[in-house]
């Protein structure tokens, strides 16, 4: 301490003068809740691929079908259930994308063995390869062969590429399944776009008039909230011609009480708000109130909940879909692909692999972008 | 350790890693609590008055909030370095403490009696009958009525007085060396809160703990503190006895707490606010931390930190005032009146 | 949140709102015949629905119409009331409902639907319950784990097992397990009905997605709860790490989890219904989709007023479950 007091230059013991730029430099900026909800998705990497992989998705339903040489409905049943055959890749063996079908067949002996890959196989034994994996000793299917269908050389068409194979009818499941992809995007789309606007619209007025109005309105929506949504979209499903639109209306009917529910507690919550109010009392109309204060500060919950709105429907389509309630045939969407899928799934699994991986990756990419979307615009609600 | 302390901190720091950098909460804090004394910690919200007691308890969160350096001593031991096992033995057993807001503090979904129960049952190798007979004695000492019946009651059946309380029963059951107290009273109301006081003084003197009493109000520290530090940004800038520090406070940010006190004349004008606001603690400044809001502030506080000076051998101030190069400055006349008017209103409930 | 009839965090929104705000038993008796008459006017109200419907829905009633002579349907329309008045129809069919008649299915050789329903109940009720049982106990370890070691590998393990169990549909699963564990591997069996082991596949295909709701919930919640003034409290206790956790981490994080029980339970009921498909299990669901293919309006229509029964039934339990459990509510009309 002693040492230390006679270092101190004297000059230092006088009175500072800046009090006041100091402590401007302590005041931090400030962003918008906007900017904070773009920086920090634009810093989630799951978030990123999974807007990419949408991106994606979404570019190849719309155009994967159009670049097709087929078409969703075209039928042939000379060449029903082919294998995937892709260009390129088919040269890669181990991938199995050559077009070939190939199954181990047990026997007595290895006659009977290939007897009954003949028989699996068209009979066309000129373009079936066998490879026997055990000789057999004449006890029951001790012997085992391993048998490759060439089905492309069989039917004649060497030169054509089903890139997913064909189903039981023939038809392109390449084109299907993207095209089925866009008929469940669209109607996922256009049942969450009908919940926004209905659920928007109910909630807000409802909280904005407040009151009686506020009252009959919700004890309307809670007679509807208190109806099992798979009842209300069984009853509806049978009396709507069958088709997307009856699909988009059974969803909707029920779909945006959740969404009017929201709206309304948000907008409650800000019209207690001292800038609401003060624009209230300066005398602004209504339409803008609601437009430049309201709007925004409801904008998040709006788009987080929309975005969790989209898996659902996708799955409830595919859902109708699977028990009988969904799109008439020919039409093709996920659903009706994974149904389908599963009447050939122990000969053919293939057909039910993909439209599967892609309904899949479409729940898991919607969810993330919705779990993104809700960190981001209400760290309150991050857990 | 001195003999008559309980408690010996020397230069504590404690650090929270954060996602925009090491918040340093506490920045070198040293003090000792005596057996039997009450010392009470002020300053203003975010001065770390209570990260540094939380560090005392070995409650900092996990894993992000931990004790940088520094030490410690609580029966020649620094409690610091001790494991969680052997910390959890001194948690509510020599060392208790009460929190802020009894509404949150207590387990909505147990009953009142089991949560008094727990300690004792921990600690003190009762059986549960003999645990049940405590409680109720420690409820009594409490001055909760009908405390057979209350046992058996969830906390939402209390008031916010009567669970403050039961924290206090709680924290005094193992009848605890140090009792700390981070701001038992601020969400309670005025009534109340001078029955909590009383209690609590009622109690210090019938089971002789130290406590460690952490306040923004000034007249509760009057009440019912023997010693006082003041903080400020993660430092202690004065400690001394409470007369000491409010009849001769030293450091400029003591007088701005003791200014903005408002007393029963004092008009509004008259109140010495302290203007801006306190350091960010991610990069704290390099000289002293109050320096950019203090009035008073000398050339040298922007470039080196002052030490504590000695003003009597129990008051100390850190602030180069007290140098002897730097020019005299008295403190501001409205807070020269505050502390007279303070006198006087001591004198008149003495 | 897929199968659900509300959104989960709706629904716990309204509890969360029914626990906080209305302390007092008297509030709590209100709101259980408020629920109840909301139940009442909802079924009632599905009922006329469905009433209309039947009326609407084009072609005869009866399987084999055109086989029977114009006298021989006479006979039965006269049997079944059908030619009563529309509005009498309609009061013999709600009087019908309340003493659980749901109606004739003329292609079932006139069996009362509740007949065909209660023969088929055994297995849906099986898998339902297991499937509850197994999915909520299995996510409620999976969550608390999560959130005990929070920010750890489990953590980020279990995270993603929930995304992807709460993402991926019920029957990709059901496929995936069909065509690996029992058709490839021969491990288990499956299209047939026969005792405990053909249960097991099904069970777990319905069981994923409660699973893992149940563990992102039992995560937040226990991850909120972990944060609590009252753990630091019981902390400052000295209590071990262990002991605080149990006593007083795990029972104040279940609490909530009751409220999306509902929810789950109704999900898995429409689960029942591609799962059983799947697996060929003889239960309502399976009986429900026949009927969708072969067009038997009235097993439609019986399957959903008893679907929309127990949905409603099961929500209001839950709901005064959940009074019954929480202490905040249970015993606030007291003192
Ligand atoms: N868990 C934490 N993580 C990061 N920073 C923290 C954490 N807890 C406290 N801090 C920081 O430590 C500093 C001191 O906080 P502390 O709670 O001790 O203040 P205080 O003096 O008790 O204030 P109050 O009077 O409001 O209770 C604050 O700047 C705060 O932001
Ligand atoms: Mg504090």
């Amino acid at each position: 301490m002693e040492n230390r007091k006679k270092e101190l230059d004297k000059n230092l013991f006088r009175p500072a003068d800046r009090t006041e730029e100091q402590s401007d430099v302590i005041a931090r900026k400030s962003t918008t809740l906007l900017q904070d909800a773009v920086r920090s998705l634009r810093k989630n990497v799951f978030f990123m691929i999974s807007l990419f992989l949408l991106l994606v998705i979404v570019l190849m339903s719309i155009f994967a079908p159009v670049a097709s040489d087929y078409t969703y409905k075209e039928q042939d049943l000379n060449r029903s259930l082919m294998g995937p055959r892709i260009p390129v890749l088919e040269d890669i063996s181990f991938l199995g994308l050559d077009g070939t079908q190939t199954k181990t067949f047990n026997g007595n002996n290895v006659q009977a063995a290939e007897m009954k890959a003949n028989l699996q196989f068209d009979n066309q034994e000129e373009f079936i390869t066998f490879e026997t994996v055990s000789e057999g000793d004449g006890s029951p299917n001790s012997a085992e062969v391993k048998a490759t269908y060439d089905k492309y050389a069989a039917k004649g068409v060497e030169d054509e590429y089903f890139y997913f194979g064909t189903d039981r009818l023939g038809r392109d499941v390449w084109t299907r399944v993207w095209d089925g992809t866009r008929v469940s995007l669209l109607i996922a789309f256009a049942a969450a776009i009908i919940d926004l606007v209905i659920g928007v619209a109910y909630g807000g007025i409802a909280a904005y008039y407040g009151g009686r109005v506020d009252n009959y309105m919700m004890r309307f929506l809670e007679v509807i909230i208190g109806i099992p949504n798979l009842v209300v979209v069984i009853l509806m499903i049978l009396i709507l011609d069958p088709g997307i639109w009856a699909i988009i209306i059974a969803l909707t009917i029920t779909g945006w009480t959740s969404m009017a529910r929201i709206v309304r507690g948000e907008v409650l919550k800000l019209k207690g708000h001292e800038f609401v109010l003060a624009a209230r009392t300066l005398g602004a109309p209504n339409r803008k109130i609601i437009a430049r204060h309201l709007v925004p500060n409801v904008m998040g919950l709006i788009i987080v909940n929309t975005m969790f709105s989209i898996p659902s429907a996708i799955f409830f389509e595919a859902f109708l879909s699977f028990i009988g309630l969904g799109l008439p045939s020919p039409a093709a969407s996920l659903g009706t692909l994974i149904n389908d899928g599963f009447k050939t799934l122990l000969t053919t699994p293939s057909l039910l692999v993909f439209p599967a991986v892609l309904i899949s990756v479409l729940m898991i990419v919607f969810n993330i972008l919705g779990d993104g979307l809700r960190d981001a615009f209400d760290p309150k609600m991050r857990k | 350790m001195k003999k008559d302390n309980i408690l010996e901190v020397n230069d504590l720091k404690v650090s929270f890693k954060t996602h925009s950098g090491e918040v340093q909460a506490v920045r070198g804090v040293s003090f000792d609590l005596k057996k039997g004394e009450t010392l009470a910690i002020v300053g203003e919200s975010g001065s770390g008055k209570s990260v540094t007691t939380k560090a005392l308890m070995g409650l900092l969160p996990q894993p992000h909030g931990f004790v940088k350096e520094g030490s410690i001593l609580f029966d020649d031991k620094d409690i610091t370095k001790l494991k969680e096992k052997n910390m959890q033995a001194i948690r509510g057993k020599e060392m208790a403490m009460i929190f802020q807001d009894p509404m949150t503090s207590l387990n909505p979904t147990m009953k009142v009696g089991t949560q008094i129960m727990e300690g004792l049952l921990k600690h003190q190798n009762l059986g549960k009958e003999e645990a049940k007979i405590k409680a109720i004695e420690l409820m009594n000492l409490v001055q909760i009525p009908n405390p057979e019946s209350r046992m058996k009651q969830y906390p939402h059946q209390f008031s916010g007085g009567m669970r403050q309380r039961v924290v206090i029963a709680m924290a005094l059951a193992c009848n605890p060396r140090v009792l700390i107290a981070d701001e038992p009273t601020t969400a309670l109301d005025v009534t109340i809160q001078a029955q909590i006081l009383e209690l609590m003084k009622d109690i210090q003197k019938k089971v002789d703990t130290s406590i460690i009493f952490i306040t923004h109000d000034l007249g509760v520290v009057a009440n019912v503190a023997d010693r006082v530090a003041v903080m400020y940004a993660g430092k202690i800038v004065e400690i001394g006895t409470v007369d000491e520090v409010f009849y001769n406070p030293k450091h400029p940010y003591t007088w701005g707490l003791l200014g903005s006190m408002p007393t029963l004349e004092s008009d509004e004008e008259e109140l010495f606010a302290i203007p801006g606001t306190p350091p960010d603690l991610i990069a704290p400044p390099k000289g002293d931390a109050f320096a950019a809001r203090n009035k008073f502030a000398l050339e040298i506080d922007f470039v080196e930190q002052p030490p504590m000076f000695k003003v009597s051998d129990t008051h100390y101030a850190a602030t180069w005032l007290l140098h002897e190069d730097a020019p005299k400055v008295e403190p501001p006349e409205s807070v020269k009146k505050r502390i007279e008017s303070m006198d006087h209103s001591e004198e008149a409930t003495r | 949140m897929a199968y659900t009839l509300f959104s989960i965090g709706d629904y716990y929104q309204i509890m969360a709102n029914f626990a906080t705000t209305n302390l007092g038993g008297a509030h709590v008796a209100r709101f259980i015949g408020q629920r109840i008459i909301y139940m009442i006017i909802t079924l009632f109200l599905i009922a006329t629905i469905s009433f209309v419907l039947m009326k609407l829905l084009p072609g005869s009633p009866l399987a084999n119409a055109d086989k029977l002579t114009e006298a021989q349907q006479e006979v039965i329309f006269e049997k079944y009331g059908l030619n009563d008045p529309i509005p009498v129809q309609y009061v013999n069919y709600l009087g019908g409902l309340v003493q659980g008649d749901l109606g004739i299915s003329f292609k079932y050789d006139n069996r009362p639907v509740s007949d065909i329903l209660s023969d088929r109940i055994g297995p849906s009720a099986q898998l339902g319950i297991q499937a509850l049982i197994i999915g909520t106990v299995a996510g409620i370890l999976l969550g608390l784990v999560s959130a005990i070691y929070h920010n750890g590998i489990t953590d980020y393990l279990s995270t993603i097992i929930a995304v992807l169990g709460t993402s991926i549909p019920s029957f990709v699963f059901a496929g995936l397990l069909q065509f690996f564990v029992a058709v490839k591997w021969g491990i288990l069996p499956v299209a047939t009905w026969n005792g405990f082991e053909y249960s097991i596949l099904p069970t777990i295909a319905l069981a994923i997605f409660p699973m893992a709701t149940c563990a992102r919930f039992m995560r937040t919640e226990m991850i909120e709860v972990l944060n609590e003034d009252y753990i630091t409290t019981a902390r400052a206790k000295g209590l071990a790490g262990s002991a605080i956790i149990f006593k007083h981490g795990i029972r104040n994080a279940l609490i909530p989890l009751i409220t999306i029980l509902g929810p789950l339970a109704v999900g898995l009921l429409t689960g029942t219904l591609v799962i059983e498909q799947i697996f060929s299990v003889p239960g309502i669901g399976e009986q429900f989709v026949t009927s969708v293919t072969s067009n038997d309006f009235p097993i439609i229509m019986g399957t959903t007023m008893f679907f929309a029964v127990v949905f409603i039934v099961m929500i209001l339990i839950i709901d005064i479950l959940y009074g019954l459990i929480d202490p905040r509510i249970r015993l606030s009309g007291k003192d």
